[in-house]
């Protein structure tokens, strides 16, 4: 990102929520929104505009699993680990997943399409198990539809290059 | 949107009641949405103007059948109201055509759980008697029937009653009583007495004081507080309110799991609405009584849910825990006195204002007053999110309301209470749900979790899920905690596969119980809950994987 949006993009985040007090998870939580993740430029921005140590910026981003400190691929698969969906044969989903693209949970295929994850109970068990796909649930999900969507996500993939 | 004060409540609720003859309701949260209720949604809107049907289409929260979504219930003049499940955008137009437009209930599609489901809207009674295991909802009343993002809906169901009678009848001190009377106690858990909790914050001194409302519901295999924050976002903010004039704090917040985001949008506009009503800021309902609200989200820490965790992380911090006390009663964000309340705590208040404490006293058993909510899942016929009074036994639940197990398959066990609570085997089942029972079966009520296992699912290998869950969740300040659970969860994966040592059921109850009693806060006292409840009734299990590494030397 050219410096000068940068300074401005997160002195907007800064002012929007400089008067409020504890707002360092705020404004990380906006500029995550808004990136996807939270860029090391943006940290060291955010140390200087709210006058706070680098470390005290990354002693927080770290603590949480909900801030990502690297960018995300294009499409993030992430697979339900609450409970039931545990039960209900997530794991199993993931594994074809992991064969399928070629990577471990937590990685990124070199093209950077697709990234694996695990995400902490996303709150729809009744229609366990449930992988997130940038953030879209999809119920009932089995290893043999594992393939469908990937394709699926591809094809939405080149559908956006033909429109360029 | 026009102030509200004290006569329009009324009027509002009438000038719903008399509008309210057709309509279709389409439930719309996180998991409906999953189902695909939006595409529902839009071939009803599409095809109610192309018929030129004068019937209204509107978009709610979650009933709780999460097995048979998209949901779809209808109410047409001279036809029965029918609630309407697995719909998608062809049979929604079925729906039309038959229902609204023949006047016919389409059978194959109806849901007939839905006429098992009372609401305290509907009757001041639970059910009783042969309907022993039929649901009661005080805490989820509007999910599924009002519009989370009309305030008037709201209203129309009963909504502000309480607040108004706080306001214009009640001094703090008669709220807390009121509320200590009723036998409310905390639903995240713990099932510490709320109105003492009250008490306690009020009688602290601090020039400034906060309510937060606890919606980081962390436990994985639980979604009530979701359910209720998107479908009921103002019963919530209702009560906050309420709680924040018995106590006489000015500000209060939401700390919301930034997971749910739909909860947050949906709490984000209800707070706006009640801030254009004059139903949060200065003078609400004409009185002197002041009180704003903002949201703050959670990161993904499941810590956080704790009391001193979440208090942290609202003031930007790392969530680490604190030693208690000093209680956040007397010393809680930035110092000051701070009552947190969970979400279903929160939402049992204003009905409890407008019924009395005596009607809620009535429902539940013993020191358990009310309802519980559960989020029950697992390997269960009928999954979905339930209410029942306290005092229901787990068979009733996990039989009659989940419709028992899976076919040809037997149930085992349930697990309440998620990471921090316990495993409870079939012959327990006859327990009644209340905070007492349940610990002396050796699990506890937690926030709502409640998972069937059958007899495919392998205890040791459960316990290792949780435990792995509670590994990674330790903040690690204490080491009870940070090393206990690691070498329980080694322990735990060498059992699993198969080169356990003759040892480590012993080690296993040791390091248990010093986790127990020397951890700091509530997430490593409880993490070894699972352990020691499955080494007491599934010892056969481990037995059976020790013998496994035998036989594989």
């Amino acid at each position: 990102m050219p410096e000068q949006s940068l300074t401005a993009d997160v002195s907007l985040a800064v002012k929007k929520w400089q008067k409020k007090r504890g707002a360092l998870v705020m404004v990380l939580h906006e500029i995550q929104d808004r990136h996807g993740y939270v860029p090391r430029s943006v940290a060291l921005e955010l140390a200087q505009q709210m006058r706070v140590p680098l470390a005290r910026i990354y002693e927080v981003l770290t603590f949480y699993n909900y801030f990502v400190l690297e960018p995300p691929a294009k499409f993030v698969i992430a697979g339900c680990m609450g409970t039931a969906c545990y039960l209900k044969g997530t794991p199993q989903v993931l594994d074809e997943f992991s064969r399928q693209l070629g990577i471990q949970l937590g990685e990124t295929t070199p093209d950077g399409l697709f990234c694996l994850h695990t995400v902490r109970c996303v709150g729809c068990c009744g229609l366990a198990p449930v992988i997130m796909i940038n953030g879209k649930a999809h119920s009932k999900v089995t290893p043999r539809d594992v393939a469908n969507i990937i394709a699926k996500c591809k094809e939405t993939e080149g559908g956006k290059d033909g429109a360029h | 949107m026009a102030r509200i004060e004290k006569e329009d409540l009324e009027a509002i609720a009438q000038l719903k009641k008399t509008s309210d003859k057709n309509w279709i309701r389409v439930g719309m949260s996180t998991c409906g949405l999953a189902a695909g209720s939006q595409a529902v949604y839009d071939a009803l809107v599409s095809g109610v103007q192309e018929r030129g049907l004068d019937i209204e289409v509107r978009k709610t929260g979650c009933v709780g059948l999460c097995s048979a979504e998209p949901l779809v219930e209808i109410n047409v003049d001279g036809v029965p109201k029918t609630m309407y499940g697995h719909v998608n955008a062809d049979s929604a137009e079925v729906l039309l055509d038959s229902h609204v437009m023949l006047k016919r209930v389409v059978k194959r599609l109806a849901v007939p759980e839905a006429d098992q489901i009372t609401t305290c809207v509907d009757s001041l009674k639970p059910p009783s008697g042969t309907d022993e295991f039929k649901q009661y909802k005080i805490v989820t009343r509007n999910c599924g029937v009002v519009d989370p993002d009309i305030l008037e809906d709201y209203i129309g169901t009963g909504g502000y009653k309480g607040l108004r009678r706080c306001l214009c009848e009640l001094k703090p001190e008669q709220v807390i009583d009121e509320i200590k009377k009723s036998g409310l106690r905390g639903r995240g858990g713990a099932g510490y007495p709320t109105g003492l909790k009250w008490e306690l914050t009020r009688q602290a001194h601090g020039e400034d004081k906060y309510v937060i409302c606890n919606g980081d519901e962390g436990d994985p295999g639980a979604y009530m507080d979701r359910s209720v924050l998107e479908g009921d976002p103002f019963s919530v903010i209702e009560g906050l309110t309420i709680a924040g004039y018995a106590i006489g704090a000015e500000q209060g917040f939401f700390y919301i799991r930034a997971e749910y985001p739909l909860a947050v949008t949906r709490i984000e506009s209800a707070i706006r609405q009640a801030k254009q009503a004059g139903l949060l800021g200065k003078n609400i309902l004409e009185s002197d009584f002041t009180f704003n609200l903002e949201v703050r989200l959670g990161a993904g820490a499941f810590v956080c849910g704790e009391e001193t965790a979440l208090i942290a992380s609202i003031e930007g911090k790392r969530g680490t825990p604190k030693p208690r006390p000093p209680y956040p009663s007397v010393q809680g964000l930035w110092n000051c006195p701070t009552c947190i309340n969970n979400v279903e705590t929160l939402s049992n208040v204003p009905p409890i204002l407008s019924y009395g404490s005596k009607w809620f006293r009535n429902i539940g058993l013993g020191e358990s007053t009310g309802t519980k909510v559960f989020a029950l899942t697992g390997k269960i016929r009928k999954p979905g999110l339930v209410e029942i009074p306290m005092g229901t036994t787990l068979r009733d639940i996990i039989f009659g309301i989940g419709g028992g197990p899976l076919p040809g398959k037997t149930i085992k066990a349930v697990q309440t209470g998620g990471p921090s609570g316990g495993l409870i085997p079939v012959e327990h089942f006859d327990t009644p749900v209340t905070y007492e029972h349940l610990q002396i079966v050796g699990s506890m009520m937690g926030s709502g979790g409640m998972i069937a296992l059958d007899e495919d699912d392998s205890i040791v290998d459960i316990v290792r899920f949780y435990l792995g869950f509670c590994v990674e969740e330790s903040c690690g300040k204490c080491a009870p905690c940070r090393i206990g659970g690691t070498q329980m969860l080694q322990i735990l994966e060498r059992l699993s596969t198969g080169k356990g040592q003759p040892t480590d059921l012993e080690y296993l109850d040791r390091i248990s119980r010093t986790m127990k009693s020397a951890s700091l806060c509530g997430l490593g006292q409880s993490t070894p809950n699972t352990v020691l409840s499955s080494l007491r009734y599934f010892r056969n299990e481990y037995e059976e994987a020790l013998d496994r590494a035998r036989a594989a030397i």
